[in-house]
């Protein structure tokens, strides 16, 4: 029905014979497939060759060292949601993944392919032939080269628009930034680690700071001392499949009741999560109804969301407001 | 079935155990495990549906988690140990197919292989009476357009209470 492209699938064994795979140009990561297999059946992207990394056991594993929390690349979203290490040391890491779409994809889905997640836009994953009676945009034109449809530089969601606002949709990234991790990012050269927060760039087409040849390794998570609460929250519209249509990740650190630390990441806007500035008004402050009401509202008047995913923008502005709130009015009730 | 075939170009030969059986096929590398499934192997429980993960309609066991054949590519099973709804017509699954009779659990029929191996998941994995929320849960990634799912929800967790009965049954000495 939608059949794939004959493009050559490589199946290494190892993580150096799969980097120097992914050194070939034009070469694409294959991790749970549950992405980039729905994006190429619908003509969006024509890699040279796909490097398979289900044979490469050491990207897959939860391990917990005096730094934190460490997760393989290639861990399924089902491990990473049911460890127990997870859920005790970063708990709305664990909700998040399970949050992800349905069990069949979670057993399949990596959190690597979840942090390396294609942005999302109505105009974009959609069939070519949606797609081709429309004539393209900044960022399905040049997807494939074998399109029906010519190059086209507009965007329908910003008319006018130079730069694609693609939506990060990934669940599990908001939540990762909020908790301070970092990537680590290996390639045929070396190996090298990022705050995640800077694994991503403002741009729709390709929102990630990677270079070709480059892949994730794994996430590290940081320990902490001292109280914490931490929330994910999303909103869709089938709670039981869907992709965000906005969400947002929590984090409080506390000392004797009041806030030193305060987190509140964004996704599904544009190409990249917005943090809120939050500390000027929480530091200090115990976590309670007022609180919630004011950070709701902060959300709120820094976040607009962009009619470039399902539903329109306004109500997703609004379900933003209204899930901040009452996840920090629960978080408050955890006391 | 199980002889293996000439090699076409741009192919390979895959072995994996489909169903308890040893296999080795060629297929190409961009061919789907539903595709070497129905269009290959011709087993054509396994239903294409949407093809692109949304449904759950080719739901198959991969080395026993539930999976989706469209999204997986045949070279990936290499090795591992595959299970369609075929293998159901086996005698361990005849409570879940039989509280799908006596439930009216199926009416176009079109999700059920795949509603049925979600299920046999579940059960394969709880070996206990499991809760309408546990039932839920397990079969949220399997769309159905006719039965409103009370009655495929009735009928998994009807199974899960008989599969206790008859493991209590053969554990207690008539006396
Ligand atoms: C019906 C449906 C519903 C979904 N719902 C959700 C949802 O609710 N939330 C959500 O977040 N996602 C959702 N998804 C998307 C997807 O299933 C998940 O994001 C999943 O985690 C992707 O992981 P994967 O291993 O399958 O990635 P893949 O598809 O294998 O890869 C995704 C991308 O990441 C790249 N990549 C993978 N691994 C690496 C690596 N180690 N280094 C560098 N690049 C890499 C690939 O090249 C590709 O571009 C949904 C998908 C479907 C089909
Ligand atoms: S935001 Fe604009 S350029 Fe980007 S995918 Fe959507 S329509 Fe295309
Ligand atoms: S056919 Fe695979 S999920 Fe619909
Ligand atoms: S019985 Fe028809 S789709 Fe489920």
């Amino acid at each position: 029905m939608l059949p794939l492209l004959r493009t050559p699938v490589a199946t290494p064994h190892t993580l150096e014979e799969a980097l120097s795979l992914l050194a070939e140009p034009g070469a694409r990561i294959l991790a749970g497939g549950t992405d980039i297999l729905p994006n190429l059946k619908r003509g969006l992207g024509s890699p040279s060759t796909l490097v398979s990394l289900h044979a490469v056991d050491a990207l897959r594993g939860v391990s917990v060292g005096d730094a934190g929390l460490s997760i393989g690349a290639g861990t399924t979203l089902t491990q990473v949601a049911t460890s127990g290490d997870v859920k005790r040391m970063a708990p709305s890491l664990a909700e998040a993944a399970e949050s992800v779409a349905s069990p069949q994809i979670r057993n399949m889905a990596t959190l690597g392919g979840n942090v390396c997640l294609d942005t999302r836009c109505r105009w974009v994953n959609q069939s070519d032939f949606w797609r081709g009676a429309l004539g393209g945009c900044l960022k399905s034109a040049g997807m494939n080269p074998e399109a029906s449809f010519a190059q086209a530089g507009v965007c329908h969601v910003v008319p006018g628009g130079k730069r694609c606002v693609a939506a990060i949709s990934a669940d599990t990234v908001p939540v990762l930034i909020a908790l301070d991790a970092t990537a680590r990012v290996a390639s045929a050269s070396g190996t090298h680690r990022l705050p995640l927060a800077e694994l991503y760039v403002n741009d729709g087409v390709q929102n990630l700071a990677l270079e070709p040849g480059e892949m994730l390794l794994g996430v590290d998570v940081p320990t902490h001392a001292g109280a914490r609460r931490e929330r994910y929250v999303k909103w869709r519209v089938r709670g039981s499949i869907d992709f965000p249509l906005v969400s947002a990740a929590l984090r409080f650190d506390l000392d004797a009741g009041a806030l030193t630390q305060a987190r509140l990441v964004v996704g599904v806007l544009g190409a990249r999560p917005k943090q809120v500035a939050v500390q000027k008004v929480a530091l200090g402050r115990p976590l309670d109804q007022a609180l919630a009401t004011e950070l709701a509202e902060l959300a709120h008047r820094q976040c607009k969301p962009l009619e470039n995913v399902p539903y329109e923008a306004g109500h997703r502005r609004h379900m933003l407001r209204v899930l901040v709130r009452r996840a920090i009015e629960a978080l408050a009730d955890e006391a | 079935m199980n002889e293996p075939r000439e090699t076409p170009p741009g192919a390979r030969l895959l072995s994996f155990r489909l169903n308890g059986e040893d296999l080795s096929v060629a297929t190409a590398d961009h061919q789907t495990l539903l595709e070497l499934l129905r269009y290959g192997l011709d087993r054509v429980g396994t239903k294409q549906g949407c093809d692109s993960g949304e449904c759950g309609a080719c739901t198959v066991l991969l080395d026993g988690r539930p999976v989706l054949a469209c999204l997986t590519l045949a070279v990936q099973v290499e090795g591992r140990d595959v299970r369609t709804v075929e293998a159901l017509a086996e005698r361990e699954a005849a409570a879940l197919l039989d509280a799908f009779d006596r439930h009216d659990a199926a009416q176009c029929g079109f999700c059920t292989p795949g509603v049925l191996m979600s299920a046999e998941a579940l059960l394969m994995d709880k070996r206990r009476v499991v809760s309408q929320g546990e039932a839920r849960a397990a079969l949220s990634g399997n769309l159905c357009r006719c039965t409103g799912y009370t009655k495929i929800l009735d009928a998994v967790v009807d199974a899960s209470e008989k599969l206790v009965e008859a493991a209590d049954r053969t554990r207690e000495p008539a006396s």
